[in-house]
């Protein structure tokens, strides 16, 4: 009795020693493998039109900027801005867009390059770029190419409300309407993981609906609250960022590509003392524990680099055979440029051969008419003078 | 067998930069970036796979879509002709794209569906709303710049966006087109904040096949890239007419681009010599004709070391301006929503020779025009064009057509009037901005001038880029073409909240009206005893103790 009881005590023992051992292992090993993502993506909106709507193309431009800084190429990133304040003819500085007072940093830089632009934000084509389902010939850069592995970052800003988000003052997306997006693209296998942030009044109503897995979503405010911009410039004439962003921005400028800032440092951005709404966030559908996820898991760019020592051989390069005709044999006659304004060929111009249509249904019943009412009046035995 | 392979490349890219002070005192630059390869895109047999110079984004288009001719540009503001001559490469404001397809292309309208697409992606640029409603099929103008006999336009296709924005997210992929980047040579000018605060702002791209050497007997194909831009003296001066490299862009050259055969900066000192001040001086001086008059510039090339260094200040002064001779303005009269007239004007300035000149308009679908109220009048009398060709819109289709051949006098003004009614639209077509208004896109008067100088017929490999641009045939006129003002047309709009006050009011109405009928008809009456307050039923109590009546 006493053996067995030792026996299983020990066996105890040895199996938490065990499940001890593979736990500590796991979480090392576990911390180097933990992100499961080989490639980033970003999609970035602004939904604001007019000039009073500058802020929010500022916000969009900062995470843009960051998010670039960080690594991820614009081929991998979907910009969309629905109105164009840097060449705007009331921007007092052209082809320039500031996020700090007193025209400290310019967001548009000098290598910018938007996707979609101007009319072409509605919430047709949002849907279209998450869930993959566009006209076959949109280019690559207008896609949102991603597989299985990628990691998505989705910033959205404009005018809001409770449940929707406003597109231009003509449409609004649902805060169902996402959530059905962002399920969509859970079962087309389109992100690995998806990190989304909003910045908008009442802006934890857009992700209140969410259900797929692997969602992690930032709010600057909560129902009921709206979020605020930050300063005005007296130069410009605009309010130049919104609150959250801008101490979002402040806090991604430290970030470099190899910080190990987490999560939850990001969920501590603004709290309401700076911001005056009470930023919100929902990691319910996240598998992974936030403080274990690093910022740069979603604003960065992973790259895969393999160091090997062996030598490879570059091929010379070929160049194509150059075929020449016989040199100077054949007279070959002399090309010529074309008459840009040849008036006597244009007077004389033959009017353009129109394909032949068949005759339309109007004039088939006219004649019909015609011919019915010649008939009546002069009777059927007319008809055999005719043939 | 094995084959010799010659070391010789078979492409070569040229740049330049041509300044020439205006005569309002702003400066005009202009650059042009050319590369010219000796291959064949439209050669089934072997697709060309190694790109040098030329960008191979621009190669793979060519071939996918069998394009013979490709010219799209991006305007910022609109070209002041009177005040500022005749440029170098006109554009109209906004976006134009027009191009020659090859003649062994089946669709083109597929074609040119998938290349506007095609083209939205790598320029950053909305050129995918240009579809059929916006697209024409001119009949005599835009013949091709390129080499050619055959000209069937039903191969030819031409749109404009008027609405179409510039700024930094077009520059910066047409500046990766370009061998060196924006790293060395002419290109590391080009900033974008400086090239944005200016007067004009002009980008575009030429394709075309040209004669490889003189005696023109075989194709290369030549791509042109331009970007034409005014500064304004009073903006970004300090009011002084002193300019310098540095202050228009605020860079200076530091090398000229390796990959270039020749990099050349011109700038135009055709006004007396001893009252200009250019430093560093140079004694290489060149003439050129172009756009009709003799002019005289100062060479700086490049490619020679010594230049560098000290390339940062120019001085200039004012010049007297050849006049233009041919100018066209347009704008839309009328008053109300419902009709209107465009009136486009076109200036004659020769003093004594007449010539004609080809007006293109392409209206929108939405203004429906009247041709029967067509007039065209010069010096107030009626002027019958030689050759109209009009083609009506569809609804939702296809826009209007109009060209004429028109003979304009000499030295007079001739008016084209034509009235239109405005249409309304549905309610989902409609922009996100209705009372903006809608542009309707510049009118193309396409002329052969009379010059006063005799142009150079001859066709040279050393011949400056901004005057080769257009081939010239004859050496008594030269060509030009003259886009006017884009009109901004205010459509009906209707009161796009409208339905929500309709469905608010009705409610109500229905509510307040027949709910109150329906209660009247169905709610039964019942007398109800009052109760009484509280004192008053204690004192009922007591009298009913008391025995005597009790209170109501």
């Amino acid at each position: 009795m006493s053996h067995d009881f030792l026996q299983m005590h020990l066996k105890a023992v040895i199996s938490c020693l065990l499940i001890f051992l593979y736990k500590v292992h796991t979480t090392k090993a576990g911390q180097f493998f933990s992100s499961g993502h080989t490639n980033n993506w970003a999609v970035l909106v602004c939904t604001s039109r007019f000039w009073f709507n500058y802020r929010h193309v500022a916000n969009t431009l900062s995470v843009y900027r960051s998010v670039k800084r960080l690594g991820i190429p614009d081929s991998h990133i979907v910009l969309m801005l629905a109105d164009d304040m840097a060449c705007n003819y009331r921007n007092p500085k052209p082809a320039t867009v500031f996020s700090h007072k007193n025209m400290e940093l310019n967001v548009y830089g000098d290598d910018v390059e938007v996707d979609y632009r101007g009319y072409e934000v509605t919430v047709e084509n949002f849907l279209r770029v998450l869930t993959g389902r566009l006209p076959p010939s949109t280019p690559r850069s207008k896609r949102l190419l991603s597989d299985d592995r990628s990691n998505i970052l989705i910033y959205l800003t404009g005018h809001g409300g409770n449940g929707f988000l406003k597109f231009q003052d003509s449409e609004e997306i649902s805060n169902m309407e996402l959530a059905d997006a962002f399920e969509q693209m859970w079962q087309k296998r389109r992100y690995n993981e998806l990190l989304f942030i909003i910045d908008t009044c009442q802006g934890a109503s857009m992700y209140e609906r969410f259900y797929s897995p692997n969602l992690m979503a930032l709010a600057s405010s909560q129902v009921g609250e709206d979020s605020l911009s930050h300063q005005p410039d007296l130069a410009i004439g605009v309010h130049l960022m919104d609150k959250y962003t801008f101490y979002l921005l402040e806090f991604l400028e430290e970030v470099h590509p190899a910080s190990q800032a987490n999560m939850n440092d990001l969920f501590k951005v603004c709290p309401q003392s700076q911001c005056v709404s009470t930023p919100g966030h929902r990691t319910d559908l996240f598998q992974r524990d936030p403080g274990s996820v690093l910022i740069t898991d979603f604003f960065g760019s992973v790259r895969k680099v393999e160091i090997t020592k062996d030598t490879i051989n570059l091929t010379s390069p070929v160049e194509p055979p150059i075929q020449r005709s016989g040199s100077g044999d054949i007279q070959i006659e002399s090309l010529t440029y074309v008459d840009q304004l040849p008036v006597a060929e244009i007077i004389h111009q033959k009017p353009k051969q129109k394909d032949w249509h068949p005759p339309d249904g109007f004039i088939l019943g006219l004649w019909t008419l015609i011919l019915l009412v010649f008939f009546q009046t002069y009777g059927i035995k007319h008809l055999k003078h005719i043939f | 067998m094995w084959c010799i392979i010659e070391s010789k490349s078979r492409d070569q890219f040229q740049e330049e930069l041509v300044i020439r002070p205006l005569h309002s005192g702003d400066i005009y630059a202009s650059f042009q970036f050319r590369t010219l390869w000796d291959t064949d895109f439209l050669q089934e047999r072997q697709k060309v796979s190694h790109y040098r110079l030329f960008p191979k984004s621009l190669g793979q288009v060519l071939s996918k879509f069998s394009v013979r001719e490709l010219h799209i540009s991006f305007t910022q503001g609109f070209w002041r002709t009177m005040q500022w001559g005749q440029p170098f490469i006109p554009s109209p404001p906004g976006a134009e794209l027009w191009v020659w397809f090859h003649d062994t292309v089946s669709d083109v309208d597929g074609n040119w569906k998938e290349l506007t697409n095609v083209l939205s992606g790598i320029f950053c640029a909305s050129l995918n709303f240009i579809d059929l409603t916006n697209t024409v099929q001119p009949s005599a103008s835009f013949k091709p710049l390129g080499l050619g006999n055959a000209t069937d336009h039903r191969f030819l296709r031409y749109a404009t966006l008027p609405r179409e924005i510039v700024c930094t997210e077009n520059l910066t992929p047409w500046k990766k087109l370009l061998p060196c980047g924006s790293k060395a040579g002419l290109s590391v000018l080009l900033k974008s904040e400086k090239l944005f605060h200016s007067s004009f702002h002009s980008q575009a791209v030429h394709i075309r096949p040209v004669c490889q050497d003189e005696q023109c007997t075989s194709k290369a194909w030549e791509l042109r890239q331009t970007l034409n831009v005014v500064f304004d003296l009073y903006t970004s001066g300090q009011g002084k007419k002193e300019w310098s490299l540095f202050k228009m862009f605020s860079r200076t050259l530091t090398e000229a681009c390796p990959l270039a055969t020749s990099s050349k900066v011109y700038v135009d000192i055709t006004d007396n010599p001893e009252l200009f001040e250019l430093s560093p001086a140079t004694p290489l001086l060149s003439q050129a004709v172009v756009l009709g008059d003799r002019r005289t510039y100062s060479v700086f090339d490049l490619t020679r070391a010594e230049m560098f260094g000290q390339l940062r200040s120019l001085n200039l002064l004012l010049r007297d301006m050849l006049r233009p001779l041919l100018h066209a303005e347009r704008y839309v009269a009328g008053f109300g929503l419902q009709t209107g007239e465009i009136h486009t004007v076109i200036y004659n300035n020769h003093p004594y020779r007449a010539f004609p000149v080809l007006l293109m308009d392409s209206v929108p679908w939405y203004l429906q025009l009247y041709i029967h109220t067509l007039t065209v009048t010069s010096k107030s009398r009626d002027n019958k064009p030689s050759y109209i060709h009009y083609q009506p819109a569809k609804d939702r289709h296809r826009p209007h057509l109009l060209e004429m051949l028109i003979q304009l006098p000499p030295h007079s003004m001739t008016e084209v009037t034509v009235q239109f009614e405005r249409a309304l639209l549905k309610w989902t077509e409609y922009t996100p901005d209705p009372n903006h208004g809608f542009y309707v896109g510049s009118s193309v008067v396409s002329a052969l001038v009379p010059s006063m100088v005799a142009m150079n017929t001859n066709f040279t490999q050393d011949q400056p880029l901004f005057s080769s641009f257009v081939p010239v045939k004859e050496e008594s006129s030269y060509f030009v073409r003259v886009y006017t003002e884009p009109l901004l047309v205010n459509l009906p709009t209707p009161d796009f909240s409208m339905p929500y006050n309709v469905i608010c009011l009705t409610c109500t109405v229905v509510a307040v009206g027949y709910g109150s009928f329906y209660n009247l008809l169905t709610r039964t009456f019942q007398v109800d005893e009052p109760s009484l307050p509280l004192a008053k039923r204690l004192a009922n109590l007591i009298r009913r103790i008391r025995g005597v009546p009790l209170l109501a």
